[in-house]
């Protein structure tokens, strides 16, 4: 057996009111990757946090045993020195400096106060190297994709000599192939006698590079799995993660008679707002039909969201050209408002970016694409309003003690909810939903495609962006495939599969 | 749980609480001064401009933060251009307020076309603005007399409109009117809340308990007939309370229970998540300055009328106590929250502390010290207070 690095024991850690961690044991062995799974607010980055300092030694209780010795971290860089470090899920890279200046942020090369720029360069790009990337470390890191800029993330660990790294969410914004390079990378610095824990959502890219796996539920570990001993499959952590079996993760849909075509487009071409030359979106055409589903997958990247916010109301890009017809007649819809009075909701991937005013309460959040619901010649019925919320709340399951909670106190899942209830409430024959389960947990996905489910039925139109492959092939009747700002491919439901969707994305970039 | 609930009320009220620390220390400094009839009619009549100000204030930095230094500096140009219009011309009050209120119009429109539509930062925007104006009011005051200000004395009609008291009677007599208007505003404040409670209840929504909502009946009562009590003392309701209680009112029921009053707070909470839900934001932002202009005009009159004069020092770190009568009264500095009544306070506030160093007769240079740690420490406390409660 290998040298245990990492031991925590007994860790409880209790804010105001909650106990977020209660007697947490966690045991790494030195040069594995041990996998963190556990369900939003499960209390995954709060054992991290103390493990890195950010919760100084005495605000829990239990103890940190890290290479035999008892450690008591008072801030980041105690932990930092012994060789922990952790990459956050929100990269913390300053966008207007390079590369370089970047790994060595607060552990500038050089003399006292004079950054010694030719070391801090030269370093800079043997790090890069390591993590494969080819890029120039004076390269400015706005220049470079989110991808690499992750692989910076990690260089700039590398750079703070780690032993034990830590990857909290390392592929949330990453694409597929990103994904799997990263994973990659991973694999490789193992063999080089790196330890590692990861933090992720996706469960096959657990069972892709963990060598154990340590489940956590309500803030208590509930379970370690070797994946070397026993066969691990994603069903077997979901069973830990839940606590019960999910026998089915999309739920079945009753066959809806599919109805007219409530929305087409034709020859779609968008513009970058910038580089105004470059066609982010290209001669696309597509139609979705009452009660369907159609999902459109895409590497990020590949101008998803793009092609959806320029049909809401072309509110990205510009020179938009082709036609747009809703129920049969052809629009222009000039900007967001016109977008909605048209029948047409647009809910956003980036929820917390431009989907929902984190510092309001859910009831504002509720009507404010709406406020013609709630209000008569501009003023508001607050009780309406109120009732409105309430109604969204116990339709779509949304968990809070009242409506006037702020959203920023949410979990993901229920910030999820309240976008998707803002939109239905005005009212939508047509739902473009952006990645309407990035970053939550399998329960409320579940939920999520319930919520799906009844809008088909009730004779609206679905189009989904996703970049899950199960979830497009679990949840939609017609599937678009896009690359590169094309239509590279369209498959029924019943013929699709992940080996023909990967493979037309494959096949379209070789003709290029 | 009891500890608690009086911890929440402590914190709910704390400017209020230190406003009324603040009043007694002063009356204590001043020897009971600060407590004397005339002086609670000063407070009202020399800090009009900053309530007036602060409204329009409050409605910018909802929007994301954003402020308008240029008031101030404005309030000196527009003083300029009606000191000329009925003091040099003899233009008829009533052209002159009317001219007036459109070149407020035009700056307004002006300013929030290069903010909302060209998307100039506006602190840069109105600083230019800030230096513009007060250099052109100057200028117009040194041309058309030879002190740098034009007197308006002879102007009743005008100075009535802004200035003196309604039916005013002479001092220490008790003048009735504003008795029975202050008996009037209790029984308006107490009837309100109890039937916002009966409504909240038949309804089914969370309401304050009775004893809270008697407790707060009885405190602002005594509170509205103390003031009451002394304005009558001092000569009668002073004109300018009027205009900036409608206005104070008109602006609570517009951030309150409007659809555009709501577009300011989400605006300023996430701009494009409110632009994506079919919000024309940038009228909104252009309705913001060009709210701020006309209320900047409305001061003008205020201030003027108050002076009986438009000098070219008038107006001058305006701007400044307007944004801090917002920081102090729970403005949050990066927009999307705040409120009136809290603003109000917050004016207050910075009006007693005006008010009470004068009457103490500190130096007006140490009177700048002391606002600037007042401001200093309120915006301190909010965020310390944000933190304990907040999730940590």
């Amino acid at each position: 057996m290998a040298k245990e690095l990492l031991r925590m024991d007994h860790i409880t850690k209790t804010f105001p009111g909650v106990k977020a961690l209660d007697d947490v044991n966690l045991s790494v062995e030195e040069g594995e990757i041990h996998a963190l799974v556990g369900e939003n607010g499960a209390g995954k980055s709060t054992l991290m946090n103390v493990l890195s300092g950010i919760y100084p030694y005495g605000t829990y209780e239990g103890d940190i045993v890290y290479n035999g010795e008892v450690c008591k971290f008072q801030t980041i860089k105690d932990s930092e020195r012994k060789g922990i470090v952790i990459i956050h899920q929100e990269l913390a890279l300053v966008p207007q400096m390079s590369i370089g200046e970047n790994m060595f942020l607060g552990n500038e090369r050089g003399k006292k106060n004079a950054i010694n720029w030719n070391e801090t360069y030269g370093e800079a790009d043997k790090y890069l190297k390591m993590v494969g990337l080819s890029e120039s470390s004076r390269v400015l890191i706005k220049d470079i994709g989110t991808g690499k800029q992750q692989l910076v993330e990690i260089a700039k660990a590398l750079a703070k000599h780690a032993k034990l790294l830590i990857l909290d969410e390392p592929t949330s914004s990453l694409n597929e192939t990103d994904s799997r390079a990263l994973l990659d990378l991973m694999l490789e610095f193992k063999k080089q006698g790196m330890t590692m824990i990861i933090i992720t959502h996706k469960l096959n890219e657990v069972v892709y590079v963990a060598d154990k796996i340590t489940v956590i539920r309500d803030g208590s570990t509930v379970e370690t799995l070797d994946c070397h001993t026993s066969e691990i499959n994603e069903d077997r952590i979901i069973r830990g993660m839940v606590g019960r079996e999910i026998t089915n993760r999309f739920p079945k849909r009753e066959k809806v008679e599919l109805g007219d075509i409530n929305m087409e487009v034709k020859d779609w071409t968008v513009h970058h707002p910038l580089y105004t030359e470059r066609k982010v979106v290209d001669g696309v055409n597509l139609y979705v039909r009452a009660g369907e589903v159609v999902g459109i997958y895409g590497l990020m990247g590949a101008g998803r969201t793009e092609l959806a916010m320029s049909i809401f109301g072309k509110s990205y890009g510009s020179g938009i050209t082709g036609t747009l017809k809703i129920h049969g007649k052809e629009v222009d819809l000039k900007d967001p408002r016109a977008a909605i009075d048209a029948k047409l909701a647009y809910v956003t991937e980036d929820r917390k970016g431009n989907g929902l005013v984190l510092s309001n309460s859910i009831k504002v959040n509720n009507s404010l694409a709406n406020m013609k619901g709630v209000s008569e010649r501009g003023i508001i019925d607050k009780d309406k309003e109120y009732q409105v919320a309430v109604e969204y709340q116990d339709k779509l399951n949304t968990k809070t003690p009242s409506v006037e909670q702020h959203v920023g106190n949410l979990s993901g899942g229920n910030q999820q909810k309240v976008l998707l209830a803002k939109w239905m409430f005005t009212d939508p024959d047509i739902l473009i939903l952006d990645e309407p389960t990035r970053g939550i947990d399998v329960g409320a996905k579940y939920e999520i495609y319930c919520i799906i489910n009844d809008l088909v039925r009730s004779g609206k139109s679905v189009v989904m962006i996703s970049s899950e492959l199960p979830e497009v092939l679990g949840m939609s009747d017609r599937i678009y495939i896009m690359n590169e700002g094309k239509f590279v491919g369209e498959l029924d439901a019943a013929e699709a599969s992940q080996e023909l969707i990967m493979a037309s994305i494959l096949q379209s970039g070789r003709g290029e | 749980m009891a500890n608690n609930n009086i911890a929440k009320v402590l914190k709910k009220n704390a400017m209020l609480i230190v406003l009324v620390l603040v009043y007694i220390f002063f009356t204590a400094m001043t020897g009971g001064k600060m407590f004397e009839a005339m002086n609670f009619n000063a407070l009202i009549t020399q800090n009009a401009y900053v309530f007036v100000l602060a409204t329009g204030m409050l409605m910018c930095m909802l929007t994301g933060g954003n402020i308008d230094l240029s008031c101030g500096s404005f309030v000196c140009f527009l003083g300029a251009i009606g000191g000329i219009l009925m003091g040099v011309k003899e233009l008829h009050p009533g052209a002159a307020i009317v001219v007036m209120l459109l070149i407020g119009l035009v700056y307004g429109c002006i300013l929030g076309f290069l903010i909302a539509y060209v998307n100039i930062p506006p602190w840069i925007a109105t600083l230019a603005g800030y230096l513009a104006f007060r250099g052109w009011g100057t200028a117009l005051l040194s041309s058309n007399s030879t002190t740098g200000s034009i007197s308006l004395a002879a102007k009743k009609d005008y100075l009535a409109i802004f200035s003196g008291k309604v039916f005013s009677t002479p001092a220490n007599q008790i003048n009735i009117l504003c008795m029975v208007v202050g008996i009037l505003a209790c029984v308006a404040v107490i009837a309100i809340s109890f039937m916002s409670r009966a409504n909240k209840v038949k309804k089914g929504y969370e309401a304050e308990s009775m004893s809270t909502l008697l407790i707060k009946c009885v405190l602002s009562s005594a509170a509205i007939l103390l003031f009451a009590y002394k304005l009558a003392k001092a000569g009668g309701i002073p004109t300018v309370l009027i205009w900036v209680t409608i206005i104070v009112l008109i602006y609570h029921f517009i951030t309150s229970s409007t659809t555009v009053g709501r577009y300011f707070y989400t605006i300023g909470g996430n701009a494009e998540a409110t632009r994506l839900s079919g919000v024309d934001t940038r009228k909104i932002m252009f309705i913001a300055y060009l709210n701020m202009a006309m209320l900047t005009a409305i001061t003008t009159f205020i201030v003027t009328s108050r002076f009986q004069a438009a000098n070219s020092q008038a107006g001058t770190y305006y701007e400044m106590d307007a944004i801090a009568a917002c920081v102090v009264g729970g403005v949050s500095a990066y927009g999307g929250s705040g409120n009136i009544f809290g603003m109000v306070i917050g004016a207050t506030l910075i009006g007693v502390i005006n008010l009470g160093m004068s009457l103490m007769g500190v130096d007006a240079n140490w009177q700048k010290v002391v606002k600037g740690v007042v401001l200093l420490a309120a915006v301190v406390f909010d965020i310390l207070a944000e933190k304990k409660t907040g999730k940590a």
